[in-house]
């Protein structure tokens, strides 16, 4: 069951096309990466998903359901550019906030004394925005996205701006709020965030999508069958063995490229004949940052 | 529509809640009671300066008992004009005026030279040449040998009454001159208020709104409602707020006008400017009366002109404030920018301001009936025309034509709105603009 699915979505602005034909689906329950270079069209995406603005044409189902004005409350979402009212009150503006995605009043003030008293902060909730740092601002901010315990989160770019300390404390959150049922979208183009968190992603370009699939998949599906190999011992001078090609040499450690329809364990086999020791061996997996330019560029070509 | 009512709490709440508005609105009306207090202070205080004039009469025609002011004493002068010089500041005078000898009768001019230390004020000086040419006056109509009484009888008071009783006004009132002089004030005052409600709120509206979008706050609300229903909101939240400081002012400002007028007694209003202006009303209608004043006040339509002025009031402020919300979220973090896109809701006011003049001049000419059909001008004209019972049709017409603007303008400025608060770092255009309200 997927939580939302996108069908041929098309966005235009005037003559500029910020979602060409997009389709992707995010399952119940995923940590979903939704990749792209800065003005590939992620935000107007997100902003069709949230209700902001309408796609041009396309289907859009939230929870199986043609996406329409009551999900909003379902939703969560943190743009990147954050906003609050300065001049509110803490309290006040989640209180604001959370009654304006549906919540009564009672329910938003049990919520928000649990948030406030989970991020130690309770002291803040008669405090203005104005007077909390960046930091503090965007946990605030974090507490408006999930207060009202949306079955769909949209974080865009969750970790700008946080110091690692608060980076940990947002990513277990989301950890929780996932493990508890949460579908979770983050739109970044930090990497290596992806790799840790995201198990599945989509990745558009100029409004067109790209790549799909699972993490794991993805790497799979491009990796260049590089192994990396740690020895003792003297190399049988083979350079050209049929078996493998080695690319870099330096200090008992090197890599090599397997050849065409070879496996490891013949690679393995033929060192050990050769009297070499070896002390690692592994498979060099491309990154998703790699995947990504890569990508993208071949895209823009 | 729960949303829009918390949007509305809330726009209401931190503004009212907010100090600079607690004190503006407790201050202004201090402030006029401040202002009433000193004019009434140095009103008082300036008939006790009493002013002592000196006259050196060398056209031997004045006498001593012609004079009277209230404020100047004159005094003939038995020395020549070179002692008279000498010590008139001595002698405790102010001023020392030499009236030059007569020529000729025939004269119509007469140049009369004096002398101050101080400089006088325009009102001085046009007292004494009130005094002087009264005086002289009397000698020449004298000299000609016409009799007083037969100059008096040549006098003739005209007033003009309109005869026609007004068929459903109800009291029978006719109309005076007195009720025209009220009906004229009241026009300009409310023709001001709105002036001053349009820009005031509106302006708060248009800043609000640029606030949203420079905090970035308004991608975050868009997400929970929809940008017409923030708008919506925003707009009502302020209108209520203009409300409410206005519904105080009315209650505190004739309160402490009340208060002010009983410090200085039953004395103020007929003191100084005031007291001189109402005796020329006096002069020129001998009926008048503070009576008949306040039986003019009271015979105004005043269940037409209440009700209706609150219907203009809603209306023009909901028209201009959608188009103030429409062009805040067009600017962004611009204001400079934004001047150009301002000009087309000053210009309507400002122009309908500067109409109010000829409206009550012409209660019921072109100019007025015109302007109190056209939407953007009919809030301020509209109640300029009230207190001169304007045809009820055209009340209604006008009402009919300020409703249906007022949900145009909204859906327009509501177009305008959504697309500009998602827009960034772009100089917009007229052209844009029209553009957006067809996306």
């Amino acid at each position: 069951m997927n939580i939302l699915s996108l069908e041929n979505v098309v966005k235009k602005y005037q003559k500029h096309t910020a979602v060409d034909h997009i389709s992707f689906d995010v399952p119940k329950g995923s940590l979903f990466g939704l990749l792209g270079p800065n003005g590939a069209g992620k935000t107007s995406l997100i902003r069709i998903i949230t209700t902001i603005t309408m796609a041009d044409s396309g289907t859009i189902l939230f929870n199986g359901e043609p996406l329409n004005f009551n999900h909003p409350s379902d939703i969560g979402y943190m743009p990147e550019e954050r906003g609050l009212y300065k001049k509110m009150k803490v309290a006040e503006q989640l209180m604001y906030l959370a009654q304006l995605k549906g919540m009564s009043k009672k329910e938003a003030r049990q919520k928000l004394t649990d948030w406030l008293e989970k991020f130690g902060i309770f002291s803040w909730w008669d405090k203005k925005i104005e007077e909390l740092s960046k930091g503090m601002q965007q946990k605030v901010q974090f507490i408006a996205t999930v207060m009202h315990e949306p079955k769909l989160l949209i974080l865009d770019e969750p970790f700008s701006g946080l110091d690692p300390i608060n980076t940990n404390l947002i990513k277990d959150e989301i950890y929780e709020l996932n493990k508890k049922g949460t579908s979770i979208i983050f739109s970044t183009h930090r990497m290596e965030q992806v790799e840790e968190i995201c198990e599945q992603i989509v990745l558009i370009n100029n409004g067109k999508k790209i790549l799909e699939g699972k993490v794991t998949q993805i790497k799979e599906d491009y990796k260049k069958h590089i192994y990396s190999v740690e020895y003792s011992g003297v190399l049988p001078h083979l350079y050209d063995n049929g078996i493998y090609k080695i690319q870099s040499q330096e200090n008992n450690q090197m890599l090599i490229k397997m050849e065409e329809n070879q496996h490891s364990n013949m690679v393995l086999k033929s060192m050990i004949d050769a009297g070499v020791q070896i002390k690692a061996f592994n498979e060099i997996l491309p990154s998703i940052n790699d995947i990504f330019i890569n990508e993208v560029g071949t895209s823009q070509e | 529509m729960n949303k829009l009512w918390l949007i509305i709490q809330r726009e209401y709440l931190t503004r009212v809640k907010k100090k600079t508005f607690i004190l503006a609105t407790l201050l202004t009306p201090i402030g006029i009671g401040l202002i009433a207090f000193v004019s009434g202070y140095m009103a008082s205080s300036s008939t006790k300066a009493e002013k002592r004039i000196l006259i050196v009469d060398n056209s031997k025609v004045l006498s001593q008992d012609a004079f009277s002011s209230k404020n100047i004493t004159y005094t003939l002068s038995t020395s020549d004009l070179e002692t008279a010089k000498g010590n008139y500041l001595s002698n405790g005078y102010d001023i020392l005026v030499e009236v030059p000898k007569i020529t000729n009768i025939n004269d119509t001019k007469l140049t009369v030279e004096f002398y101050s230390e101080d400089k006088l004020s325009l009102v001085i000086l046009e007292k004494i040449e009130h005094q002087l040419s009264k005086s002289i006056k009397n000698y020449k109509i004298s000299q000609s040998g016409i009799d007083q009484t037969t100059l008096d009888n040549l006098k003739m008071d005209i007033s003009l009454e309109n005869a026609i009783k007004s068929g459903d006004g109800g009291s029978g009132d006719t109309s005076s001159r007195m009720s025209i002089v009220i009906s004229s004030m009241l026009s300009y005052i409310m023709g001001f208020l709105m002036y001053i409600v349009i820009f005031v709120y509106g302006g708060m509206v248009m800043r609000s709104v640029m606030e949203e979008k420079i905090n970035r706050i308004v991608e975050v609300m868009i997400s929970s409602v929809k940008p017409f229903q923030l708008m919506l909101g925003k707009i009502m939240g302020v209108g209520l707020v203009g409300l409410t400081q206005l519904t105080i002012w009315i209650i505190l400002i004739p309160i402490i006008m009340m208060v002010v007028g009983s410090i200085y007694g039953g004395d103020m209003q007929a003191s100084g400017d005031t007291a001189e202006m109402l005796k020329q009303l006096e002069a020129s209608s001998d009926k008048f009366s503070i009576d008949l004043l306040l039986l003019e006040i009271k015979s105004l339509n005043w269940l037409l002109i209440i009700p209706t002025f609150i219907i203009f009031f809603l209306g023009g402020y909901f028209i201009y404030a959608s188009l103030f919300a429409a062009v805040g979220s067009a600017i962004g973090d611009d204001l400079g920018e934004g001047q150009q896109l301002m000009m087309p809701i000053i210009i309507p006011v400002i122009l309908a301001f500067v109409m109010v003049p000829a409206v009550f001049n012409d209660p019921d000419g072109k100019i007025a009936v015109f302007g109190s059909m056209f939407p953007l001008f009919s809030p301020i004209i509209m109640p300029a025309r009230l207190p001169f019972n304007p045809p009820i049709w055209q009340v209604l017409l006008s009402i009919v034509i300020l409703i249906a603007s007022v949900i145009f303008m909204a859906w327009m400025a509501g177009r305008i709105y959504r697309v500009g608060i998602l827009m960034y770092g772009k100089k917009v255009t007229f052209k844009e603009l029209w553009k957006w309200l067809f996306y």
